[in-house]
């Protein structure tokens, strides 16, 4: 076996499942905080990517197309806010989720209708060459995802854990009800994690749009983020980063040395053979919260 | 009393989805420094009054549907739960509803968040909380679902006076704890009323234990005022006592079987 050219799959694996990770924590954020599964994650990925494409395109310097498609995606949580979340509220979370569901077209096709339809070609300024390690193949731009989606993941695990807002956002995840009693203004918790994840949703999009291209498929990542989601539990951040490694690393694993032999085209359904057999063994994923209860 | 009153409730009529009706006029008072015993049993609106009060009533798909409720001098109607805690009002739900997996001191951070204390108040309202209830001070790491149902019921009532409340609602506190911890958060309630002059209403069904503490009481009954009066004249009153507090008649001894 070249265990040169393992390595250097195996590490390809890990960088894309970083990537896959970072849909992922869209995902969670949302989930965590105001228990809807939003639908609408790899929508609000197309919308920031094409904003900030078109953006870029017509002449604004990088970091002010940055901060328009970042104000953008503020005001679209604060929207979804108000004319989705209120009005549901204490709504079942199959209806919420409905919502989201149709959010999803709304905010594709108002992404194409301001943008167009066209694939833009989206350039970050990093190579997607190899590092200079012998037998090891590691792309340039695949570390610096990587580096991107860890410096995110901190920043993240720092807001929930030591900020006034991540104590809200904690406790509005919790109960409610609750807090609502305890005079923690929901409307605004909601419009927060929203506006974050629009954030996750922005850098989510520049990194995958400059890998793929800025197109309408970039919508259609939350699908592969849905057996990250089984494995790493839906609403664990630290879950979500190691289930993208997983299924990255599977992913990748299985379709160069398993693939030969079924002929390829394994890591097209591979990430949700192995999320079906987690929801028989361990539903509540690697990482997900189990009640905290006196016995 | 002469005072005007802290809170006042006028005529209050509330239904469940516009249809099951919980308190049909239902009226209300409870001034500056006084503790109110609400009392009933199980289903009689107790609680349905005390979420009109801190107007969440909406998040149980409940509504007003008749009279008002004056907190402080102006209608609980027009203002968010979270502008009335605010104002100090708080209140401590029913089944105590602490964020699980957040550690005690967190609970009770998230009353200053509500509240929007400064750093300096919210250390200065942890002191003051722990000093009432030290046993939560050496459990403040710990997860709160993790701690027993009395130390869980201390940290409710922390959170909510970490608001620096003038009026505190208590929803059925001695709800499925032991007699001696019952007695215990009582003791620790009516100190508070004592030495802060902190205006209480306590809905109970534990009309004994209510009533020892309470200034006045407020018998509810299918959604109506059935009886009302001074704690005192509650506990006396034989055909009360025997129809509403679950006392028997204090002149009959019960029948040994």
């Amino acid at each position: 076996m070249d265990w040169g050219f393992f390595a250097g799959t195996a590490i390809a694996g890990l960088l894309a499942g970083l990537m896959y990770a970072l849909v992922a924590i869209g995902f969670v954020l949302i989930y965590k905080t105001s228990g809807v599964l939003n639908f609408a994650q790899g929508a609000m990925v197309l919308f920031a990517a094409l904003t900030f494409v078109s953006l870029h395109e017509a002449g604004l310097a990088f970091w002010l197309a940055f901060l328009i498609t970042l104000a953008a995606m503020i005001v679209l949580g604060i929207l979804v806010e108000a004319f989705i979340l209120r009005p549901l509220v204490n709504q079942p979370p199959i209806t919420l989720f409905m919502a989201t569901l149709g959010l999803s077209y709304v905010v594709e096709g108002t992404a194409q209708l301001m943008w167009g339809t066209q694939v833009h070609a989206l350039d970050l300024g990093i190579k997607d060459t190899p590092l200079p390690i012998p037998d090891i193949l590691v792309s340039r731009f695949d570390l610096f995802c990587a580096s991107v989606a860890s410096t995110l993941v901190v920043v993240l695990t720092l807001l929930f854990r030591y900020t006034r807002l991540g104590l809200a956002f904690r406790a509005a995840a919790e109960d409610q009800y609750a807090a609502l009693n305890t005079g923690l203004r929901l409307p605004v918790i909601w419009a927060a994690v929203w506006a974050v994840a629009g954030f996750v949703a922005l850098v989510t999009g520049l990194l995958w749009g400059a890998r793929t291209g800025v197109q309408f498929s970039l919508s259609l990542v939350v699908l592969k983020s849905f057996p990250v989601l089984v494995l790493g539990g839906f609403d664990s951040i630290p879950g979500a980063i190691v289930g993208g490694l997983l299924i990255g690393l599977t992913e990748t694993l299985a379709e160069v040395y398993i693939g030969p032999y079924v002929g390829g085209g394994i890591d097209e359904w591979i990430a949700y053979a192995v999320a079906l057999v987690f929801l028989l063994i361990r539903p509540t994923g690697l990482f997900g919260q189990r009640s905290v209860e006196r016995a | 009393m002469s005072h005007a009153p802290l809170l006042a409730a006028e005529d209050v009529e509330i239904a469940y989805d516009e249809a099951i009706f919980a308190v049909r006029r239902v009226s209300l008072l409870v001034h500056p420094g006084e503790v109110v015993a609400l009392l009933g049993a199980n289903g009689a609106g107790k609680s349905s009054l005390l979420r009109a009060v801190s107007n969440i009533l909406h998040a149980q798909r409940g509504r007003v549907t008749h009279g008002r409720i004056l907190y402080d001098g102006t209608s609980v109607a027009g203002s968010s739960t979270s502008r009335l805690v605010r104002r100090g009002l708080a209140q401590v739900l029913e089944g105590r509803h602490c964020f699980r997996h957040l550690s005690a001191e967190d609970n009770l951070l998230t009353g200053a968040l509500g509240r929007g204390s400064s750093r300096l108040e919210t250390r200065r309202d942890l002191e003051h909380v722990y000093a009432l209830f030290p046993v939560i001070a050496e459990k403040r790491r710990v997860a709160a679902g993790l701690l027993s149902g009395g130390q869980q019921q201390m940290i409710a009532i922390g959170r909510a006076l970490m608001a620096r409340p003038r009026l505190l609602l208590l929803d059925e506190p001695s709800m499925g704890l032991a007699p001696i911890v019952v007695a215990e958060i009582f003791g620790r309630l009516a100190r508070l009323n004592r030495d802060e002059g902190l205006a209480i209403l306590i809905a109970e069904q534990n009309a004994a234990v209510a009533l020892r503490h309470a200034h006045r009481g407020v018998v509810l009954e299918n959604g109506i005022v059935a009886a009302a009066g001074t704690a005192e004249v509650l506990r006396s009153k034989d055909d009360i006592r025997a129809a509403y507090l679950g006392l028997g008649r204090a002149n009959i001894q019960p029948v040994s079987t």
